[in-house]
């Protein structure tokens, strides 16, 4: 049987690694949306065991909730991103410095 | 029934905006959708006067006293912004009809989050206005600055909702619920857990208001949306963050606020003495008003760190004070063209003053007012801040308040040099758009006017806290 624990500290360590990705991430602006999607998806986990645990429905609703934002978010994101590449010509992170000060 | 009524307001802008929204593909006409748009605006802003005091949905959304008041200051700044776009579009080159909608649909994810008693409406309501927020940034699509405060608004963001995320899963599991009633009710305040989801809520959520250490998007996103969009950013969607913070902490964890009141403190102080300093270095108005808006943050957060009535009282004042502040500042900062061409350097205002004698008069009081000179309705503003702080015995948070805002009247007081003594350039054509001056003169006088006559403001924080001690 896996206790609540087990989950929690797995659900801990995806969203670290998200939050990792993002940080240390200098490359790719397609890794932070990944990294992003991870995040939410690890939040998920934790709603479900929790969900599971409590016996009670409101987490996996809320999960339901948590996944059609992470696609809609998704679109947005791309989009956006297509956009820039048009402007800029180059989706590296290292090079959206336009603006500063 | 009545759960028909009390979202009325909200259901009528989501059909209006979608209607509008078919529309604008047969009508290629901006001017009508923008026009049409802000007539629906007035009159949901008449309806929720006359709204019925409630909650449905199993009170997970409130109206209330409370979620009136701020309703209509939300709706006061999308107004605002969607007349100063009105006076722009054609000039900053934004033919897109979306953007009165976009500002429609943000208006409902705010007006939701002011409502929502529950972690679930709350999330909603915040999604939909960031979705709608990014999308608004990026909006100028051929301009390089534009899409690129929009891709950083959106990673930031984004990360901000998940860390929102995770605080509120971690809330539901070690309290079992997710009504903001029923978790005052159930939670263990021994609890790790509950501990944790407290932490990475506020700091998701002060992500939303952009107080420091989560400031970091505000510049960049203010320098590079365009200008009518930066004007409803400062407007909106802080004050809605800072209504759906207050309601949070108040309603769910008012008996523990021990918990989150360091924490409030601690990003407050942040935020006062990072905005004074780092404003001082500016040479764009608009990043200077983000650094300005993040300081106003900073003061308004003291309210709350009170967990008192004069507290809550006093930052309702400060809100609305800030309301009207930056409507008067973002339209002049919109009539500062030439034929189609927008400038935004300080430097650009130099010798204001010989040509446009008037106009240069009222910035300055609305510049003393942000610097919080008496007796301009800044002052009073952060004179009940720093009162209700002083009345929770909290006189260091207060000492380092009045010697941050000391620091900040530089920046401003130097606009003023500028705009009198330095070297006459052009005249600027803006000055003679009526829908800016509608909006730049009435809010630097009420500014003005503030002290003689008080107590409508006093009276309106008063009737909104009610609700909620």
């Amino acid at each position: 049987m896996i206790e609540l624990n087990q989950f929690l500290v797995l659900s801990a360590i995806l969203f670290t690694i998200g939050v990792i990705g993002i940080f240390l991430n200098r490359k790719n602006v397609i890794i932070i949306l990944m990294s992003i999607e991870l995040i939410l998806l690890s939040v998920n986990i934790n709603f479900i065991a929790f969900s599971y645990f409590l016996n009670d429905l409101t987490g996996q609703i809320f999960s339901l909730f948590v996944l059609t934002v992470a696609a809609a978010e998704a679109a947005i994101g791309l989009a956006i991103l297509v956009i820039y590449n048009r402007n800029a010509g180059n989706i590296e992170i290292e090079k959206i410095s336009a603006l500063k000060g | 029934m009545s759960m028909f009524i009390t979202l009325l307001p909200e259901i009528i802008i989501f059909l209006g905006g979608c209607f509008l929204l078919i529309l604008g593909l047969f009508i290629k006409k901006i001017k009508i959708i923008n026009n049409a748009s802000i007539i629906l605006i007035i009159a949901v802003l008449i309806l929720i006067l006359f709204q019925p005091i409630q909650s449905i949905l199993e009170n997970s959304f409130i109206v209330d006293e409370f979620s009136q008041v701020f309703k209509i200051m939300i709706l006061l700044g999308s107004l605002s912004c969607l007349i100063m776009f009105n006076s722009s579009n054609e000039d900053l080159h934004i033919n897109i009809y979306e953007f009165p909608i976009l500002i429609l649909f943000a208006s409902i994810g705010m007006m939701i989050m002011v409502s929502s008693n529950d972690l679930l409406s709350m999330f909603v309501g915040l999604e939909l206005q960031s979705l709608s927020l990014y999308v608004l940034a990026s909006l100028n699509r051929n301009s390089l600055l534009s899409s690129e405060a929009g891709i950083k608004y959106f990673i930031l963001g984004a990360l901000s909702s998940g860390l929102l995320l995770f605080g509120i899963s971690y809330i539901y599991g070690f309290t079992g619920n997710t009504n903001f009633n029923l978790i005052a009710v159930n939670y263990n305040s021994q609890s790790l857990g509950l501990l944790i989801g407290i932490v990475f809520v506020c700091a998701g959520l002060a992500f939303k208001v952009s107080a420091v250490p989560f400031h970091m998007w505000t510049p960049d996103v203010y320098q590079g949306a365009p200008t009518p969009v930066t004007g409803f950013f400062a407007l909106a969607p802080k004050i809605a963050a800072m209504g759906l913070l207050v309601r949070f902490l108040f309603n769910s964890f008012g008996e523990i606020y021990f918990d989150w009141q360091q924490i409030i403190i601690f990003i407050s102080i942040a935020s006062m003495v990072f905005a004074a300093f780092a404003a001082i270095a500016q040479s764009n108005i608009k990043r200077l008003m983000a650094y300005s808006s993040i300081g106003h943050v900073g003061y308004a957060l003291i309210g709350v760190a009170c967990v008192s009535t004069e507290g809550l009282r006093s930052l309702v004042i400060y809100l609305l004070i800030y309301l009207v502040m930056n409507i008067a500042v973002f339209s002049f900062i919109l009539s500062m063209k030439r034929k189609d061409e927008y400038f935004e350097n300080i430097s650009d205002l130099s010798g204001l003053y010989k040509n446009h004698p008037f106009a240069s008069v009222m910035i300055t009081l609305t510049m003393f007012s942000l610097a919080g000179i008496p007796p301009l309705a800044g002052f009073f503003g952060k004179f009940y801040i720093f009162m209700a702080a002083i009345e929770s015995n909290m006189f260091i948070l207060s000492i380092i308040g009045v010697l941050a805002s000391v620091v900040g009247a530089f920046y401003y007081l130097r606009i003023v040099k500028i705009i009198y003594f330095d070297e006459p350039q052009e005249k600027f054509d803006g000055f003679s758009i009526k829908s800016l001056n509608f909006l730049f003169y009435p809010s630097s006088v009420l500014i003005t006017v503030f002290c003689f006559y008080p107590s409508p403001v006093i009276n309106i924080a008063d009737f909104t806290i009610r609700s909620l001690l």
